[in-house]
């Protein structure tokens, strides 16, 4: 045993700095999967054959695949059929916001599928429209299906960001790959943005459990 | 005055109604009883179009209903429905409940509407129960604020599924008191029920459904004392 942490204190500010590039991308992936995951959901609810068909076979893609071989695919083999290189910023965004829109679109879909059909049958009883009966009714009870779930794809997403270290984009990982390289000493950085994603992983449930505290305090 | 005219109805291969057909006239009151898995459910719920017949057509004051290019909603909006299983909105309070299709559907404000809604709860006894969440009432109770809802809409018809058959014994009767407030208002009213007493009180007429068949039908009277089918003798003698 020869553990010794004095080593990394002149990196510390350098990892550190990882937490914002991991967070940075994280953050602009979840909306970009939230936005199209939710587009996805729409296509298959609705009883058009086609969107149904179109965001099925997406799903189907990008679950059945893995993640790191889709960030390869944007980063490494795209420049190849088209020339142009792509930012490593933007091939993560890519690969993560396409990847999450998948899970997303599952999640919001079973959630709204899970909606009592009594409370579809009451409002078209009731003459109440499509649209205010999403609105008003299905969908607010929804959310509370979707929220938890909903949570736990944030957190996944935030510990597999780490993938984005194999295109050299200098997230969390990649800084403490680069000075276990630094010092020959690999255990000391692995140890420390490991207890970081622990530490920003812990504040993404707590946030989730507020969440969904306050949605059960209307029931 | 509602018409259904040789009713038929398939799930699949399964044929749930048979050729129905029969005349609900303005202000009457009709008890749709018979064993379950005879349709009954089925039937009642063709007359919203919340199951739409395979083949046959149903009129309601002379309009079509059935007719490919009719305004469901529209119809509905005439039709009161009270579930077996209320199916209230258990995010909002009572009083939304009540009043949120008349804002949405027939655009009331929202002050007027909860101005009728207050009226009609307090019909059905649960003023007291305005602010409540669905889900700190009793089954007799979601029962009630789901008529008083159906209500709300000001309906020409209202339509029955088994309202007391999700409750407890003892709130079956709250039930059926806030039912016969109605019938005495001249309300149409079609009744799925398994409770024969109300039936043969309450009831102008009864329908007798055995596989999907109209097997009999009559007044109360008639129909509970002297059966003239061998179906329904066998039914009765069962369930008497």
């Amino acid at each position: 045993m020869n553990l010794d942490f004095s080593q990394i204190v002149p990196y510390i500010p350098f990892m550190i700095e990882g937490i914002w590039v991991t967070l940075g991308f994280v953050f602009v992936s979840i909306l970009v999967g939230l936005i199209l995951g939710i587009i996805l959901a729409l296509f298959k609810i609705t009883k058009s054959k086609f969107l149904k068909g179109i965001a099925n076979v997406y799903t189907s893609i990008f679950r059945g695949t893995p993640l790191i071989l889709q960030l390869m695919i944007i980063y490494f083999a795209i420049p190849q059929l088209t020339g142009y290189d792509i930012e490593p910023f933007v091939s993560a965004i890519l690969a993560f916001g396409l990847n999450s829109a998948a899970y997303v679109s599952e999640i919001i879909r079973a959630g709204i599928m899970a909606v009592d059909r009594g409370q579809i049958e009451a409002a078209e009883a009731l003459g109440v429209s499509y649209r205010p009966m999403m609105q008003n009714i299905i969908l607010p009870q929804a959310v509370k299906n979707i929220l938890p779930a909903l949570m736990n794809e944030f957190i996944t997403l935030t510990k597999e960001s780490a993938i984005v270290s194999t295109i050299g984009y200098l997230d969390l990982m990649r800084r403490a790959q680069i000075v276990g390289a630094d010092i020959y000493r690999n255990f000391e950085p692995l140890l420390f943005v490991g207890a970081i994603y622990w530490v920003m992983v812990f504040i993404l449930t707590k946030l989730g459990q507020a969440a969904e505290r306050r949605l059960r305090q209307s029931d | 005055m509602i018409k259904a005219m040789n009713i038929t109805k398939d799930f699949g291969a399964n044929t749930v109604l048979k050729d129905i057909s029969t005349i609900i006239k303005q202000g009457q009151v009709v008890a749709i009883i018979g064993p379950s898995g005879s349709g009954k459910s089925t039937f009642l719920r063709c007359l919203n179009l919340l199951e739409e017949p395979t083949s046959g057509n149903i009129f309601i004051n002379d309009k079509k209903i059935t007719d490919k290019k009719v305004d469901k909603l529209a119809i509905r909006r005439n039709i009161g429905m009270v579930f077996q299983h209320f199916h209230l909105f258990p995010h909002m309070t009572v009083l939304e409940n009540v009043a949120y299709a008349p804002q949405k559907v027939k655009k009331l404000s929202k002050a007027e509407a909860e101005s009728t809604a207050k009226k009609l709860l307090d019909k059905v006894g649960l003023t007291d129960k305005v602010a409540a969440y669905p889900n700190r009432l009793s089954g007799g109770q979601k029962q009630r604020v789901a008529i008083a809802r159906a209500l709300a809409m000001e309906p020409e018809i209202m339509l029955f599924d088994e309202p007391t058959s999700a409750l407890d014994p003892e709130m079956v009767k709250e039930v059926l008191d806030v039912m016969k407030d109605l019938v005495d208002t001249g309300m149409t009213m079609v009744i799925v029920t398994h409770e024969m007493n109300f039936a043969k009180e309450v009831a102008d007429r009864v329908l007798f459904l055995a596989d999907g068949m109209l097997v009999e039908e009559g007044n109360p009277q008639e129909f509970f004392e002297h059966p003239k089918t061998e179906r329904a003798q066998d039914f009765l003698a069962k369930v008497l």
